[in-house]
């Protein structure tokens, strides 16, 4: 029992060493189950705090580009209005169907929230943007995230007042996607390198597909589909698989990322009940 | 009481910068990022014990990892610069053992020479565990090596940039 306090105290300098390299890679190896713990949201309201100051000045710097991209979105939507139609022809009855929430909120499945982003990083290569709005405000895990320009993320965690998100640009990623030509479905993922370039895999080689095609959203994924992910950018045919990987540049430019919209689906947790139920049977 | 806000102030500025200015930059290159919120702990003193190097070093390093979300990441990079910085020190320290006469590793108190190698070499360290750590997750050997050493360069540029610019005053203490 001597030797063996004589032991600690000799080595008690290495002792604590790996202890403290135990627990740093511990906590990295339980990475998902981080973000649920108890600290974690203290921790996350202070840094949140902090990156909201910051980003009340490093925000002017966008506003100009924000602004246009805020505009185009805005003139998208006021072509869809109903009086921009009219017919000399009196036969013809035009009849606005745009939906308005009092009366049809039974329907609706997918609800847009603006946010304001308050830290955002690319140069990582698991990529984290942290946005001012969190439970308080109704936004929960699972919930995602697009901005003026296209698909963002994912709603990872969220505090009272902040939530973290998964970049389009974390290893983690996937994200169901579909071509707008031909409509073919595959998955988005990224492999770390350029945050200019995402990857599209699962398209089989059999799809016609050029330069240039649009990429879209699909009916499958979280997101509402035909939401823009990006635009091919180059075709590589993979050699051991009879898919390509394709090079996808996203629509949305993360380095210059301010407002997005976390979008909640209504009908999410219905669906889920019933796809459960089939699994339960089997 | 001074000296504790001095370092507290120090570790603020390198993390927030870190965080707010390094890490936001578009990379130039993908092999080269660049990190120099460790250098605290290279500026922390002679004086201090080893356990509580150790710990210092891990405080930095998970306050680091709280602005990226990567739980352990820096941490674990920070704790094996705090482990090895010992041993560095007594190798290159002068003969004459003038440990004491200075409070804090630069290049007055341990010579230019020596002081390079010191931050170097533990740069390297720090760089190639922090990018061994991340290859866990994805990567190979090569991308591994070559931006350890791409983000060694450009982070040693910034040091010494910052070594310019912030002169530390180095008061020769006596016993006399």
């Amino acid at each position: 029992m001597r030797n063996l306090f004589a032991f600690i105290r000799r080595y008690s300098v290495l002792l604590f060493f790996l202890l403290l390299e135990i627990v740093s890679l511990s906590l990295l190896v339980n990475y998902n189950k981080f973000h649920q713990a108890g600290y974690m949201d203290a921790a996350g309201e202070i840094t949140g705090s902090i990156e909201s100051q910051y980003n009340k000045v490093d925000g002017y710097f966008g506003l100009k580009k924000e602004n246009e991209s805020l505009r185009r979105r805005l003139n998208e939507l006021q072509n869809q209005q109903g009086e921009n139609f009219q017919t000399p022809d009196t036969t013809v009855k035009l009849v606005a169907d745009t939906m308005r929430i009092d009366t049809s909120s039974a329907h609706r499945k997918f609800l847009y929230m603006d946010a304001y982003v308050v830290n955002n990083s690319i140069s990582l290569p698991n990529n984290f943007i942290t946005i001012h709005r969190g439970q308080k405000q109704g936004v929960g895990p699972g919930m995602v995230v697009v901005g003026p320009d296209g698909v963002v993320g994912v709603v990872l965690d969220a505090t009272d007042n902040f939530a973290t998100v998964m970049s389009m640009l974390h290893k983690q990623s996937r994200i169901s996607a579909r071509l707008k030509k031909t409509g073919e479905s595959g998955r988005i993922e990224w492999d770390g390198v350029s945050p200019r370039r995402v990857q599209l895999k699962d398209i089989p080689k059999s799809v016609k597909v050029q330069l240039g095609d649009t990429v879209f959203t699909s009916q499958y994924s979280d997101f509402p589909p035909g939401i823009m992910i990006g635009t091919i950018e180059k075709v590589i045919k993979e050699q051991s698989t009879n898919n390509y990987l394709l090079q996808v540049k996203p629509s949305t430019d993360f380095s210059k990322l301010q407002n997005v919209f976390v979008v909640k689906n209504l009908q999410k947790q219905e669906q889920e009940e019933l796809e459960n139920r089939l699994k339960q049977k089997k | 009481m001074s000296q504790f806000l001095r370092y507290l102030i120090r570790l603020v500025l390198f993390i927030l910068v870190q965080e707010f200015v390094l890490y936001q930059v578009p990379p130039l290159h993908h092999y080269l990022t660049p990190v120099v919120y460790y250098l605290f702990i290279l500026w922390l003193p002679f004086t201090i014990s080893r356990s509580g190097l150790l710990l210092l070093s891990f405080i930095t390093g998970l306050t680091m990892d709280f602005f990226t979300k990567t739980p352990g990441m820096h941490a674990a990079a920070c704790v094996l610069i705090g482990y090895i910085r010992p041993f560095i020190i007594t190798v290159l320290m002068p003969r004459q053992s003038n440990e004491f006469n200075y409070r804090e590793p630069s290049a007055t108190s341990l010579g230019l020479a020596p002081y390079i190698t010191y931050v170097s070499l533990l740069t390297l360290i720090h760089h190639g565990s922090l990018f061994m750590i991340q290859a866990f997750q994805f990567g190979n050997i090569t991308y591994l090596i070559l931006k350890t050493l791409g983000s060694s360069l450009i982070s040693l540029l910034l040091i010494l940039v910052v070594e310019v610019i912030f002169t530390r005053k180095q008061k020769f203490i006596t016993n006399t």
